[in-house]
């Protein structure tokens, strides 16, 4: 992580610290990252302050970013893997201006990527480091709604009840129907929510050589996969994990590899597929 | 022969002197016991007399104020069950025992299919193979006379014999030894309750399982236990074979709980 322990005095707004967060907040988020690093997949709980900003923006990925950048750092910010979106170009300039930082659209000159529902295409380096926006840091939450139950369930590893989900789902289904935010087993221990990317994602994170931090800011929770950490998506022995295939490819660069959207393109409801990095697409062309 | 964990040498579980208050005021008092192996022991009292308190205890549901619980699991030995760390009082609950709830919507997942319901402890302990799983479950729910294509349904579907009936697949599936019951067939009509009855009789005998069974009904103490115990206020104040019990009640309390209940 970047030093960005002084304030910064000479920003031009002056009202505002270096980074928004004052230095105490950000310790104490530091503080949690840290903690969170050192057990890959444990929610650790931290005591966020309010930001001016609706949860659903992303206040916890927000509040690591900010705690975490430094002037040296360049940023790039996605949103369901695009750069230009409303949410993604207001945290990017938001962060231009805060913390003085160089922005770019590009994946591989990034330092610090801020993401919400998707995993860059572009493998991922050394010394990078991935921030999750999290709505809901809880994997066992829509089967366990007790939180003393669920931290109970965390700390003896009975994860049991996630299986019965997934067994539930091929039940019903033939398969288990699970497309977003895939429940994932980290270093053997932890049971985790990878945050709402499509399983096709959920790959990407395992043994990746940058680094992950997720923040959720309503609950209040980080929780953190270090470089090249094993990531493993739950699943049968007779239904291994797969991930989303496409007939199709990209409309626009061809490719095979990446995740594609689907557009209706005109009145008539034609139909194309276009990859979702649209940082990635543009690179290929 | 007393073990230095007070428990019996041979006894599956051992009671001595378990105690628990609530607010100060005695639930269960000083209450000792063996349960030996393939025994079933019936706990009989009238509402409020510490039946539920004391099976709880038992079970490391809820810790006694005094006293303690021993019990001589498969392949470690004997373990003070309320001095063992959680997880292993846990893993212990759910691998070599089982409760019946006399509420089956506390002892089932409402939510997921019956077949996930019986399924839940083999993933509970690393089965990661569906079709075996499926394959186990559709063999229990046979064994507890549930029609096969009611394998994908929610117990929210179905009747009250029914959901104790899974209930009872759900507890038996991973070959528990002890199985703990609290009135399991309350709240059900009699001749569901009746159907009920010959299964758990046979499913005991079978597996050679031990149980302790909380009930106030003695027509079902005396269908389903071996031995009995009395309660009265939180204490024991008769304990023997249960149809010696039943047939020559030496305790006032006992005489008028059968007097106003028998014959069966
Ligand atoms: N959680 C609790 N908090 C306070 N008091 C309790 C609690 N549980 C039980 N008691 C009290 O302890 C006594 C014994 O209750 P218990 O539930 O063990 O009786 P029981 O024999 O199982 O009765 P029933 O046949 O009605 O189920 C009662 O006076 C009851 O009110
Ligand atoms: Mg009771
Ligand atoms: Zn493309």
């Amino acid at each position: 992580m970047p030093d960005t322990s002084t304030p910064d005095t000479t920003i031009a707004e002056g009202a505002y610290n270096y980074a928004y967060l004052d230095e105490q907040t950000k310790r104490m988020i530091r503080r949690a990252i840290l903690k969170a690093v050192a057990v890959p997949g444990y929610q650790v709980p931290f005591g966020g302050r309010e930001m001016p900003l609706p949860y659903g923006w992303g206040t916890g990925g927000i509040q690591v970013t900010a705690a975490i950048i430094g002037r040296d750092d360049t940023l790039k910010v996605i949103d369901q893997g695009a750069d230009d979106t409303t949410n993604a170009v207001s945290i990017r300039r938001f962060f231009a201006r805060v913390a003085e930082v160089a922005t770019t659209t590009c994946t591989e000159d990034a330092t610090v990527i801020q993401t919400r529902h998707r995993v860059p295409e572009t493998p991922l380096k050394e010394g990078q480091i991935l921030v999750f926006q999290v709505p809901i840091p809880e994997p066992l939450r829509m089967l366990e709604p007790r939180e003393t139950e669920t931290r109970t369930l965390h700390a003896l590893s009975e994860y049991g009840v996630m299986q019965v989900s997934l067994y539930e789902s091929i039940a019903r289904h033939g398969r288990i129907s699970k497309s977003y935010n895939y429940p994932v087993m980290v270093n053997g221990r932890y049971i985790m929510s990878p945050s709402p990317i499509p399983k096709f994602d959920n790959p990407k994170l395992d043994r990746s050589p940058a680094l992950q931090l997720y923040g959720a800011g309503r609950e209040k929770r980080i929780y953190a996969v270090p470089p090249h950490t094993p990531v493993k998506s739950l699943d049968f022995d007779d239904h291994p994990f797969e991930v989303e295939h496409w007939s199709e490819c990209c409309a626009l660069c061809g490719s095979k590899e990446s995740f594609l959207d689907e557009m209706i393109v005109d009145d008539a409801g034609k139909r194309l597929f276009v990859c979702s990095d649209t940082d990635y697409c543009e690179g290929r062309r | 022969m007393s073990g230095e964990l007070g428990s019996s040498d041979g006894a599956l579980l051992s009671a001595r002197n378990v105690t628990k208050r609530f607010a100060g005021r005695v639930a269960c008092r000083d209450v000792s016991f063996d349960l030996w192996p393939g025994e079933v022991l019936g706990i009989v009292g009238e509402s409020g007399s510490g039946k539920t308190t004391l099976l709880n205890c038992l079970a490391g549901r809820i810790t006694p104020d005094a006293g303690s619980v021993a019990y001589a699991t498969a392949s470690t030995g004997t373990v003070d069950v309320h001095r063992l760390s959680e997880a292993r009082r846990r893993l212990l609950a759910r691998t070599e025992w089982g409760f019946v709830n006399q509420d089956a919507r506390e002892g089932l997942r409402m939510g997921v299919s019956a077949g996930a319901n019986i399924g839940e402890r083999l993933m509970a302990v690393g089965a990661r193979h569906y079709g075996d799983i499926r394959g186990t479950a559709a063999d229990w729910l046979a064994r507890v006379e549930i029609d096969g294509d009611r394998l994908d349904d929610r117990p929210a579907t179905f009747s009250g014999g029914m959901r104790q009936r899974l209930q009872i697949a759900r507890n038996l599936v991973s070959g528990p030894r002890l199985v703990f019951m609290d009135e399991p067939t309350g709240g059900l009509d009699v001749s569901v309750q009746a159907r009920i009855l010959d299964l758990l009789r046979g499913l005991v005998e079978r597996l050679h399982l031990s149980a302790v069974l909380v009930t106030h009904d003695l027509g079902v103490a005396r269908l389903l236990t071996h031995r009995l115990m009395v309660m009265q206020g939180g204490a024991v104040v008769e304990e023997g074979l249960t149809d010696q019990v039943l047939d020559d009640p030496q305790h006032a309390y006992t005489q008028m709980l059968v007097a106003s209940i028998l014959p069966v």
